[in-house]
């Protein structure tokens, strides 16, 4: 059980110290509308540390979102950005990456959004290796709506529409994309932010379809409804838990309450794109054009 | 490079032509998902885009097709897809998104008997009030009807040409029998007029995204990776893109979306006069059931009734004035569709009880006899007489 957190000093107030990534945020739109001890906050700074390591720009990178607490993250990125509809991401994605092949997509959203009703979109874009890079934050429920369980809820956790505890088999993330055809596939949790970060860059620097998972807590609906406690007890947990496990079989990385977190990269295998086979066996072998950029 | 305009006298089907249409008018991107009566549309524009250096993409699904084609316009692309009912049944939530996001693209039904799976092969116009309303939320939308393979080929271009203009996705509401009759199609590139997207007027910094013109279209679209770093979102949002979620946004951004299109109605409509000189009834009709239509008017002008008939080559939105105008000099109207009634209760709705309305219903399957519309065209006469 993990231990109550001690209450935090009030935090001193700099009007003058600016957020170092703010050239990747749109500072008019903060602050955002997620609740404290929340990962998405972490995630989201994860990935304006990867992009400006990377040196990309907003003329490289585009970022495209579904629905619910994630699918906010598009709004708060200075980037060229689409909130879509609820599960579309991918699909939306899909379009922009084969007409743009130069630049750099990245879909960002959550479990319920990428793998209950966008789950199709997901395992064909994969398949397709359509050249994207696909962020999933997960906390195990439908955050937005009210802590409804989702498609990864482990069994016996608590839902708004699970009162008597989630019968359902989750789906484990990891095994998933790389049974689908992913050829990067990696899974942190929000408190290893540099290796999320990394993990992102890894991702980011791969042609084809990417995806990393990144492990979150929520504490207003998923925590609370499970006694896991706040966002930083969450946190406490995830580091008990964490074992990096590099390379071993994303089979056997399902997640569940009192069981390890498997963490690490478990798929970095390189295999032609969408758009490379396109390239070879219709446009080449036919002498055709390529497709305009 | 291939060529994009088929010039020359063709014969092909309505499917084809509709591809050939908007292989000309620019279209790079086709995103699709097989189904009867559209797959010749699919099956021809995966032949033509590779030669032209666009792409064709066969998505998992209808829903998804949609929203790769969403995609494909903010990447800067004329983009397409084409369905039947049950496809456009998964499309209008993305259609949804494309109206909320003014995203100018192509939506064809090529309608067959509904509803759910009803007869994949065979002819309907039952999908023509889901056209309308089919996605949650009020809009404008735009909807051409073809009646012909020559027509198919010059609405697809005109439907990206109105896309463009208006920036909403523009649907053409073929149907079974126009999408698989095969027919003389003349392609000249003289005749072809194609509207390019409107770029950013200003710099980035200082362009708003969905900042309206006179006419309430947006200003100007930037692709992705023009430096605009654009905010596009389904939610109820501002001139710069950013969702608020208040009345007050809701009644300037959803307003606008529906007005934009009545406000520009007389620019948008375009509708075929046959025989109106002296017509005391007058068939109102669309797609294919202009042809038999046709042929009841011939039949009754044989027989010396003054009947004419309009063509509703936009059949939304609704021409609404021309009709209410007609009603006060016409005996009646004759409405035939393949379907049980759905634009008729348009033109009852124009005509104010001004003249007799009278529907020719059918619930599809085949198109109509000619006798029986002939037989609603002499109900109409008896009942003002």
């Amino acid at each position: 059980m993990p231990t109550k957190s001690k209450a935090l000093p009030t935090p001193e107030v700099f009007d003058d110290v600016r957020h170092p990534m703010e050239k990747f945020l749109r500072m008019d739109r903060l602050p955002h509308i997620w609740c404290s001890g929340c990962g998405l906050g972490t995630t989201l700074s994860c990935f304006t540390y990867a992009l400006d390591e990377l040196e990309l720009t907003d003329a490289d990178v585009g970022v495209v979102s579904g629905i619910g607490c994630t699918g906010r993250a598009a709004g708060y990125l200075n980037l060229d950005s689409y909130h879509t509809t609820h599960g579309r991401a991918i699909a939306f994605a899909t379009g922009l990456a084969v007409a743009k092949p130069d630049k750099k997509v990245v879909v960002i959203s959550g479990d319920g959004d990428l793998f209950a009703i966008g789950g199709n979109h997901f395992i064909h874009a994969a398949r397709r290796n359509v050249n994207m890079t696909v962020l999933c934050v997960n906390n195990f429920n439908y955050g937005m709506t009210g802590g409804q369980f989702g498609p990864t809820t482990p069994i016996g956790q608590r839902g708004t529409t699970a009162p008597y505890g989630n019968f359902e088999n989750p789906f484990n993330l990891p095994y998933l994309a790389a049974s689908s055809g992913a050829v990067y596939v990696a899974r942190w949790t929000s408190l290893d932010a540099r290796r999320v970060k990394e993990a992102m860059i890894e991702a980011l620097q791969r042609p084809g379809f990417s995806f990393v998972e990144i492990v979150s807590p929520c504490p207003t609906n998923y925590g609370r409804r499970n006694r896991i406690g706040d966002g930083l007890d969450e946190l406490r947990y995830y580091q008990e838990k964490t074992v990096i496990k590099h390379g071993s079989d994303p089979k056997y990385a399902d997640l569940g309450p009192g069981k390890e977190i498997a963490v690490g990269c478990f798929v970095d295998q390189p295999r032609p794109t969408y758009l490379d086979l396109y390239n070879e066996l219709v446009v080449e072998k036919n002498k055709f054009e390529k497709p305009s950029a | 490079m291939g060529k994009r305009i088929l010039e020359g006298t063709h014969f092909m089907n309505g499917d084809e032509a509709c591809a050939e249409g908007a292989v000309a008018a620019g279209c790079n991107l086709f995103a699709g998902y097989p189904i009867t009566p559209q797959s010749e549309i699919a099956e021809r524009i995966s032949v033509r885009l590779p030669q032209v250096g666009g792409v064709f993409i066969q998505m998992e699904d209808e829903i998804s097709s949609m929203a790769a084609v969403l995609g494909g316009a903010w990447a800067g692309e004329k983009s397409m897809t084409a369905t039947s009912g049950p496809g456009f049944s998964l499309m209008m939530e993305n259609l949804g998104l494309g109206l909320m996001t003014e995203t100018p693209c192509v939506l064809i039904n090529i309608q067959r008997g509904g509803p759910s799976t009803g007869l994949p092969t065979l002819v309907g116009q039952a999908d023509m009030m889901q056209a309308r309303w089919g996605s949650h939320g009020d809009y404008g939308i735009i909807a051409l009807a073809p009646s012909s393979p020559q027509e198919s080929f010059e609405l697809t271009i005109e439907a990206f040409n109105l896309s463009e203009t208006y920036r909403l996705p523009v649907l053409v509401m073929s149907d079974e029998v126009v999408g698989h009759m095969y027919e003389r199609v003349d392609i000249d590139p003289d005749k072809i007029h194609t509207v390019e997207r409107k770029k950013p007027n200003l710099p980035p910094g200082e362009f708003l995204l969905y900042k309206a013109d006179e006419n309430l279209v947006p200003m100007g679209m930037p692709a992705f990776g023009d430096g605009y770093k654009v905010h596009v979102t389904g939610l109820t949002h501002d001139e710069r893109g950013y969702p608020i979620i208040n009345a007050e946004t809701q009644q300037e951004n959803v307003v606008r979306i529906k007005d934009k299109i009545y406000k520009n109605i007389d620019d948008i409509t375009h509708i075929e006069e046959t025989a109106m000189e002296d017509a005391e009834v007058v068939i109102v009709t669309y797609g294919i059931s202009a042809r038999t239509s046709l042929g009841a008017l011939n039949l009754a002008r044989d027989k010396g009734l003054k009947v004419g008939m309009l063509r509703l080559v936009t059949v939304w939105p609704f021409p609404e004035s021309i009709i209410k105008d007609l009603a006060k000099n016409v005996a009646g109207f004759v409405v035939p569709e393949i379907n049980l009634g759905q634009i008729v209760q348009e033109v009852e709705r124009a005509v104010c009880g001004e003249a007799h309305v009278k529907s020719v219903p059918h619930p599809g399957g085949e198109i109509h006899d000619p006798r029986v519309i002939l037989s609603a065209i002499e109900e109409v006469l008896a009942h003002a007489n």
